[in-house]
């Protein structure tokens, strides 16, 4: 049949499971949404390119899907870069499209013509320049794929408009490609295996550390099974919030920079971590030379980069998480580490003592409050995405997740801005699922624009506005470390209520703690996208923090108030 | 230190770059890097000579493999391999200091393969080290111009380098 290139790109798309894109249109890439209207996809108009990207990250985490994003070429493609930058970091699985100029124009400094190939090398899986139309299908098929496969993250293409135009007859390349360089490990060798349970079988002090590779490897259960047999207690990143239930005895919480003192204490104490799926991110070892002295490393990973790449391990384990487990689970006896799992819980008590949740009433609104309150409201199983600050790191601490796939966040790259259109992508992944977004005053201001969007596609995104009128996290630091001298962190809004209401959002504001509850329901009970704004204080702290390039157990402690 | 690696790679645009890019990033620093065909169509092959002097050299490995388009990533530092390089070295000879060129070259079976009045080019392969020793024998007739190919290494007879695989980190 002949097509021009463009319908083949939709062709192959569809094929590829597309049903739904996030875009903005321009000159160089007109014929792909031309093409868009003869094919059973639905596109979002977002009101910025950068939130394009973002919609396809949030439709991908929550979706498990590839999200896909596309926009013209220059300042189009360009817009796309901090999306794409959060994607890989956080190892999402998006598929961006870019128009470019026609091929012979290509480095003729044309009408909007930026080398994104160039730009987005760094950032992207991998990338592609297509200059004619029987190149298409195949790069989509490849595109697609390394994508999804391995350790997922953001595959570009970018294609020349001469190339969407031009007519071929076009048949499908039903069958097997090859890709001779792209080999993603499986299953780890057996000798790597034996090492492992050597090393777990001398353990008398063993943590799991658990990444977001559990839940892309979907490997919940087995680390279920593997840390009930062993007895073993888990902490999590922030990605890897909800690989196991937060209420499971086994549960240490979050780790890191702002994770629980007690799981922090216990993986410096620990004499053997197990790393799942996770990369060592400093914001989850502090200072590298004094990290776990005391501990063997075994390190489960895809990614043979981030092996040794941050701690070096006793005992690296490449492949897919869920197919390592499911061959080591077999081989383990059974432990009890009952001297261990008793130190742990004095390490636990002490902390509930600090917890601003313990704390009696005293008129003010807290962020963790109104978290609280939501988490009360949700009865804890609602999707939450979230912008990046104070609020971010609330989020994370005060709304316990029970289930995998329940926390979007940039945790990698920390961009603020990911929250209004990652929520509306999260949304778009099933429609049905209650999406509440916790964003930050200042997190919210950078991609606010999206609120059109929300309302043009009455996307139900339910939105827990944190405004403390500060740029929070940056102020914590200057409060800690800058003798409190406030640097371009005090940040105003519009009314924010009125905000809403000009996009015609239903919205209600709440200034004191018992209006929460009321303003939560009232946002459950009104169909549609709504937004809560929370005037909560100024100047709280999130703790623990642990500074950064410190120590992992020198943490600042939530001072005790009666 | 060094190592001297050697990459397979799909012969298509802008692999070099996704190469050089890599280092870039990752803050490795390449000594000499030569690419080239081979004998498979649509496969190049890229000797890299990286300054392994505080870096992990199976990181720059790990690198390389993730690539895409790169196919098969090989150590040949301390194997039995054999190293080459090419240099052409254009000295300053007034026709009287031909003779000394040519015999200096030919201790280290190099040969003049251009002559002009007031100058000669040398050509000269081998090991790095044996062509900087006849460089530091040149270098008091005056060097005008200097250019070599960076090393070139390959496996003896069936063997084949330390290969690298993610299973064996
Ligand atoms: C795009 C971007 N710019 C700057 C920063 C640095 N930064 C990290 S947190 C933060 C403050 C966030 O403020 P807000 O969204 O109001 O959240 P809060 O910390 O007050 O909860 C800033 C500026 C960032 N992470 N991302």
């Amino acid at each position: 049949m002949k097509m021009n290139g463009a319908e083949i790109l939709m062709e192959c798309m569809v094929r590829e499971g597309v049903d739904t894109i996030f875009g903005y249109p321009g000159g160089a890439i007109m014929p792909v949404h031309d093409a868009m209207l003869k094919y059973p996809v639905h596109h979002i108009l977002t009101r910025h390119e950068q939130g394009a990207a973002h919609a396809a990250d949030g439709y991908a985490r929550a979706s498990g899907k590839v999200g896909v994003a596309v926009a013209t070429s220059g300042p189009g493609a360009t817009n796309l870069v901090t999306g794409i930058a959060t994607a890989i970091m956080d190892s999402v699985p998006i598929v961006c499209i870019t128009g470019q100029v026609a091929a012979h124009l290509i480095g003729g400094d044309a009408f909007q013509e930026v080398d994104v190939t160039g730009i987005t090398l760094p950032i992207t899986k991998h990338n592609y320049l297509i200059t004619s139309a029987d190149e298409i299908a195949q790069v989509v098929r490849e595109a697609f794929h390394i994508a999804r496969s391995g350790r997922p993250g953001p595959v570009l293409i970018d294609i020349c408009k001469n190339a969407q135009l031009e007519e071929i007859e076009f048949e499908y390349p039903e069958g097997e490609f090859s890709l001779p360089g792209y080999h993603p490990p499986d299953h780890a060798p057996m000798e790597g295996l034996k090492k492992a349970i050597e090393l777990i079988e001398a353990a008398e002090r063993p943590v799991i550390l658990a990444g977001h590779g559990v839940q892309m490897s979907g490997a919940m259960e087995e680390l279920k099974m593997f840390a009930t047999k062993t007895n073993t207690p888990v902490a999590m990143t922030l990605l890897g919030l909800g690989a196991i239930p937060a209420s499971d005895p086994l549960s240490l919480g979050m780790m890191g920079m702002h994770g629980e003192a007690y799981a922090n204490e216990a993986i410096q104490e620990s004499d053997l971590l197990l790393a799942f799926g996770m990369r060592f991110d400093d914001r989850v070892t502090g200072l590298l030379s004094t990290y776990a002295p005391k501990a063997k490393k075994i390190h489960i990973e895809i990614d043979a980069t981030e092996v040794h790449k941050n701690v070096t391990v006793d005992v690296p384990l490449m492949g897919d998480l869920k197919t390592v487990l499911s061959d080591l689970i077999p081989m383990l006896d059974e432990y009890d580490h009952e001297k261990w799992m008793t130190q742990i819980g004095e390490w636990k008590a002490e902390t509930k003592e600090r917890s601003i949740m313990s704390w009696h009433d005293d008129g003010k609104l807290y962020t963790a409050h109104a978290i609280r309150a939501l988490w009360n409201a949700t009865e804890g199983d609602s999707l939450v995405v979230t912008g990046v600050g104070q609020h971010q790191m609330w989020a994370a601490q005060y709304y316990e997740f029970e289930k995998p796939y329940k926390l979007l966040t940039s945790g990698g790259a920390g961009t603020m801005g990911y929250g209004i259109p990652a929520a509306l992508g999260a949304w778009f992944a099933d429609k049905e699922s209650d999406v509440w977004l916790i964003d930050g005053d200042g997190s919210f201001q950078m991609t606010q624009a999206e609120l059109s969007t929300l309302m043009q596609e009455g996307a139900s995104v339910k939105i827990a506005l944190m405004n403390n009128s500060f740029l929070g996290m940056v102020r914590q630091w200057q409060e800690f470390f800058f003798d409190k001298r406030y640097a371009a962190t005090p940040i105003s809004g519009p009314d924010f209520v009125k905000l809403a209401e000009a996009h015609g959002i239903p919205a209600r504001r709440v200034t004191k703690p018992e209006e929460a509850m009321d303003a939560i329901k009232f946002a459950q009970e009104t169909p549609g996208p709504v937004l809560i704004e929370f005037q909560v204080e100024m100047e709280e702290a999130v703790y623990p923090m642990v500074p950064a390039g410190a120590p992992l157990n020198e943490m600042l402690r939530r001072p005790i108030r009666k | 230190m060094e190592n001297t690696i050697v990459a397979l790679v799909e012969d298509k645009p802008g692999v070099l770059n996704r190469v050089a890019s890599l280092f870039r990033r990752r803050n490795f620093n390449i000594k000499s890097l030569n690419v080239g065909r081979t004998e498979t169509e649509n496969v190049s092959r890229m000797t890299i000579v990286v300054d392994s002097e505080g870096v992990d050299a199976r990181k720059v490995e790990a690198n390389l493999y993730k690539l895409v388009n790169v196919i098969d990533v090989q150590d040949v530092t301390n194997q039995p391999a054999v190293h080459r390089d090419l240099a052409l070295v254009k000295v300053s000879a007034k026709p009287e200091q031909r003779g000394e060129v040519a015999s200096l070259a030919s201790i280290f079976r190099g040969k003049i393969v251009d002559v002009a009045p007031d100058s000669v080019i040398v050509e000269i392969t081998g090991t790095e080290d044996k062509i900087e020793s006849l460089i530091e024998l040149l270098r008091p007739l005056g060097i005008l111009e200097m250019v070599r190919t960076g090393n070139v290494a390959m496996m003896r007879g069936d063997m084949s380098g330390k290969r690298y695989a993610p299973s064996q980190q």
